[in-house]
C-alpha cells in the first residue's frame, strides 16, 4: 500500500508511539537497564545515588547462600508441579467444554473467573478451603477417611497447596487460549477422522492435539515464564510469609525479601538477572523443541 | 455391497431436508445423488456416512440395518469436498491412517498405502504434506484414504467442485477408471448434471428433499418423469410451451398462435381438455423443416449463433422464446419465419399442476 518510508511518516509515527513509549520506557526499560548495573554495585548509598564501588560480589554471595539454592528449587518445584498438570487439566475441560454442551456459556464464564478475580482475594477463600481444623478440603477429605493435612502449615505441604491454587488460578486463561485454538480445528477433520474409524480417544490424540500443538506451544511458553515469576499467591496465601519455614520461597519472593526486607539493592538485583537468565534458557529450549514438533 | 434406503427421512427442527426417500442401490454400481443446492443431497450422503441418524425410515447396508451405527464401524470410505486430509501428516501417513486405526501392523499398512497411492498414482509424494500439493494431488490422496482399508461404500461428496474446469474432467474420469478397477459401490454427491450423466450408472435426482427420479443417466434425460427432471437435466435447457390438448389426445394446440401440432402417441393417463400442459421439447430435438406441407411450428428467429459445430437459433413462438440447436447447413437468418419440426418421439407433455409427464 504505502511504499517507502518517508522522513515525515517516520516521524509522524514516532510522535504516536512516543506516550507509549515513554511508560514502557519509565516503567519497564530504565529499570531493567539499571537494575543489571544495581547488580554490580556492592558499596552503595541508595539515598544520595553515589555508587562507591562496583564488583561481582552480589553474584558471589547468592551463589553462596543457602536460600537462594533453596528458593530456586522450590520455584523449580513449583514450575514442574503446575505447568504440566495446569496445561493437561486446561486442554481436558476446554475439549469438555467445546462439546454441544447445555449451560456452555455459563460454564465457559465459570472457570474464567478465577483468572480475573483478584489474587488476594481468590487466596483468603483458599485459605479457609486449605485450614486444618476448619478448611472444607480437609472436611471432604475426611469423608474418604484421610486425617486431617496441615495444608498451610506443614512445611512439606506448603509447596502442594500453592501448586494446587496456582493451577486452579491460571486454568481460566489456558481454557480461554485452547477453546479458541479448538475452534480453530476445521470439522471436517473430525467427520473425516471417524469414517476412518477413529474413536473419540484417538480423535482426541491424533487430530486434537497435533493441530492444537501450536496452541499448546503459546500456552507453554506463558506459563512456564509466569510460573517462574511467581510470587503474589506465595505473599497472600501465606499471609506475608514464604510459607512455613519457608518452604514456599520462590525466586521472585527471595528477590522481593532482600529488596524490601533488607535492602540489599545489589543482591535483589543480581538475584534477578540469574532469573531472568533462567527464564530465557527455558524458552531458548522451548524454541528449539516447539521448531521440531509445531511444523504443519 | 447393496445399499437400501427405505422411506427415509431427516429432519431438522421443522426443516425436513429429506423426505420419504426409497432407493435401491445394487452392489458395485455407481450412483450420482444430483440436485439443486438444498435438494437434500448432502444430507442422505451424511446419513449414508453415519454423520447423521435419519429421523425415521430404515437404511440397509447388505442385510444390516445401520441407523444407529456409528460411521467408525459402517465400513465406508469417504472423500470430503475439502479433501480433509489431515494437515500435519505426510500423504503416506495421510493414507495410512485409516489402516492404523484399524490397527493393521505397521509394516503391512504401509504396503497397502503404497499399493493404493500407486494406483491413484500420487507414490512419488508420499513424503509430502497436503500443503505442498494440488487440488488434483490432494484429491487423489483424498480418494486413496478412502478406500485404502477396502471399505465396502464409497461416498464422494462433491468432490470435484474446488478443481478447474480441466482437472475436473480428467478427475472425473480418473474416479470412473478408480471406482471400476476396485469395484466397488460408489455414491458420488453432485449439482452438475454433465458430471453426474457422464459418470453414473445411475442417477438420483432430488429436489426439495423428495427423490424425483432414480435411472440411467440417458433415460433420465430421454424419458423424464416429470418437469423437474426435464428442465434439470440439459444444457441449453429444454423448451417448455403452455398448450393445451384436444379432444383426441393428441392434437396439441399451441400457445398464442393456435397453430396446431400433432403428437406421436396418445396420452398416457386421461387428462382433462382444460387441463393446463406443458409441451417439453430439447433444443437438438428440433430441426428445420423446408417442407411447408409437412407437420412443424412456425416460429420467427430472433438471433443466429454459431457455437462449435452446431447453430443455436433463438426464436419466438408468439409470446414463448425457444432455443432450438440446428445444423449449419442450412441458412437462417434474423427476422425469418421457420418451420421447427420435432424428431419423432422427444416430445414430452406435461400436466402443469402436479408436473407429471403424460407421454412416457
Amino acid at each position: 500500500m504505502n511504499d517507502k518510508p518517508t522522513m515525515k511518516k517516520t516521524m509522524k509515527a514516532i510522535l504516536y508511539l512516543i506516550p507509549a513509549l515513554l511508560i514502557i520506557g519509565t516503567f519497564s526499560f530504565y529499570p531493567i537497564i539499571k537494575s543489571f548495573f544495581m547488580s554490580f554495585y556492592t558499596d552503595y548509598d541508595y539515598f544520595k545515588d553515589l555508587v562507591f564501588a562496583r564488583g561481582l560480589d552480589n553474584y558471589t554471595f547468592i551463589f553462596q547462600d543457602p536460600e537462594f539454592w533453596k528458593s530456586i528449587q522450590n520455584t523449580m518445584i513449583f514450575v514442574i508441579g503446575v505447568v504440566p498438570l495446569s496445561i493437561i487439566i486446561s486442554l481436558v475441560i476446554a475439549t469438555f467444554l467445546n462439546q454441544k454442551i447445555k449451560f456452555r456459556g455459563l460454564f465457559r464464564t465459570i472457570y474464567f473467573i478465577p483468572f480475573v478475580t483478584s489474587v488476594v482475594a481468590v487466596s483468603i477463600v483458599w485459605r479457609w478451603i486449605f485450614h486444618s481444623q476448619y478448611g472444607v478440603l480437609n472436611y471432604a477429605l475426611g469423608f474418604l477417611g484421610i486425617s486431617p493435612i496441615k495444608w498451610l502449615s506443614d512445611p512439606d505441604w506448603a509447596m502442594p497447596s500453592l501448586i494446587i491454587l496456582a493451577i486452579w488460578k491460571g486454568l481460566g486463561y489456558n481454557i480461554i487460549i485452547f477453546l479458541s485454538g479448538l475452534q480453530n480445528i476445521d470439522k471436517q477433520y473430525y467427520l473425516a477422522a471417524r469414517i476412518d474409524g477413529a474413536g473419540a480417544w484417538e480423535r482426541f490424540k491424533n487430530i486434537t492435539v497435533p493441530l492444537l500443538s501450536s496452541t499448546t506451544f503459546f500456552i507453554s511458553i506463558v506459563s512456564i515464564i509466569n510460573s517462574f515469576k511467581v510470587f503474589d499467591e506465595v505473599f497472600a496465601l501465606f499471609g506475608g510469609q514464604p510459607g512455613p519455614a519457608g518452604s514456599a520461597e520462590t525466586i521472585v519472593y527471595y528477590i522481593y525479601n532482600k529488596f524490601y526486607g533488607e535492602w540489599n539493592f545489589g543482591v535483589a538485583s543480581a538475584a534477578a538477572y540469574v532469573l531472568l537468565f533462567i527464564i530465557f534458557i527455558f524458552t531458548l529450549i522451548q524454541l528449539y523443541v516447539g521448531k521440531k514438533k509445531v511444523n504443519y | 455391497m447393496k445399499i437400501q434406503l427405505r422411506d427415509i427421512t431427516m429432519r431438522f427442527d421443522n426443516v425436513t431436508a429429506v423426505d420419504r426417500l426409497n432407493v435401491t442401490i445394487e452392489e458395485g454400481t455407481l450412483v450420482s445423488l444430483l440436485g439443486p443446492s438444498g435438494c437434500g443431497k448432502s444430507t442422505t450422503l451424511f446419513m449414508l456416512a453415519g454423520l447423521y441418524q435419519p429421523t425415521e425410515g430404515e437404511l440397509y447396508f447388505g442385510e444390516r440395518l445401520v441407523n444407529k451405527v456409528e460411521p467408525e464401524n459402517r465400513e465406508i470410505g469417504m472423500v470430503f469436498q475439502n479433501y480433509a486430509l489431515y494437515p500435519h501428516l505426510t500423504v503416506l501417513k495421510n493414507i495410512m491412517f485409516p489402516l492404523k486405526m484399524a490397527k493393521v501392523p505397521k509394516k503391512e499398512a504401509e504396503e497397502r498405502a503404497r499399493e493404493m497411492a500407486a494406483l491413484v498414482q500420487i507414490d512419488h509424494l508420499l513424503d509430502r504434506k497436503p500443503s505442498q500439493l494440488s487440488g488434483g494431488q490432494q484429491q487423489r490422496v483424498a480418494i486413496a484414504r478412502a478406500l485404502v482399508k477396502k471399505p465396502k461404500l464409497l461416498l464422494l461428496d462433491e468432490p470435484l467442485s474446488n478443481l478447474d474446469a480441466r482437472l475436473r474432467l480428467e478427475m472425473r474420469e480418473e474416479i470412473r477408471r478408480i471406482q471400476q478397477e476396485v469395484g466397488i459401490t460408489t455414491i458420488f454427491v453432485t449439482h452438475d448434471q454433465e458430471e453426474a450423466m457422464s459418470i453414473s450408472d445411475k442417477v438420483l435426482l432430488m429436489k426439495d428433499g423428495k427423490g424425483q427420479q432414480f435411472s440411467p443417466p440417458q433415460d433420465m434425460y430421454d424419458y423424464p418423469e416429470n418437469q423437474f427432471v426435464a428442465q434439470f437435466m440439459g444444457n441449453p435447457p429444454i423448451n417448455l410451451l403452455s398448450v393445451k390438448l384436444g379432444n383426441d389426445l393428441q392434437t396439441i394446440v399451441l400457445p398464442d398462435t393456435e397453430d396446431t401440432y400433432q403428437l406421436d402417441s396418445l396420452v398416457k393417463s386421461y387428462v382433462d381438455s382444460n387441463s393446463k400442459l406443458e409441451l417439453g421439447v430439447r433444443p437438438e430435438d428440433f430441426y428445420i423443416e423446408s417442407d411447408l406441407a409437412k407437420a412443424g411450428i412456425t416460429v420467427e428467429v430472433m438471433m443466429v449463433e454459431r457455437i462449435g459445430r452446431d447453430n443455436l437459433l433463438y426464436a419466438r413462438l408468439g409470446q414463448t422464446n425457444l432455443r432450438a440447436i440446428v445444423s449449419p447447413d442450412v441458412k437462417v437468418n434474423q427476422g425469418e419465419r421457420v418451420k421447427l419440426a420435432i424428431r419423432p418421439g422427444r416430445t414430452h407433455l406435461f400436466d402443469r399442476s402436479n408436473g407429471q409427464n403424460l407421454l412416457h
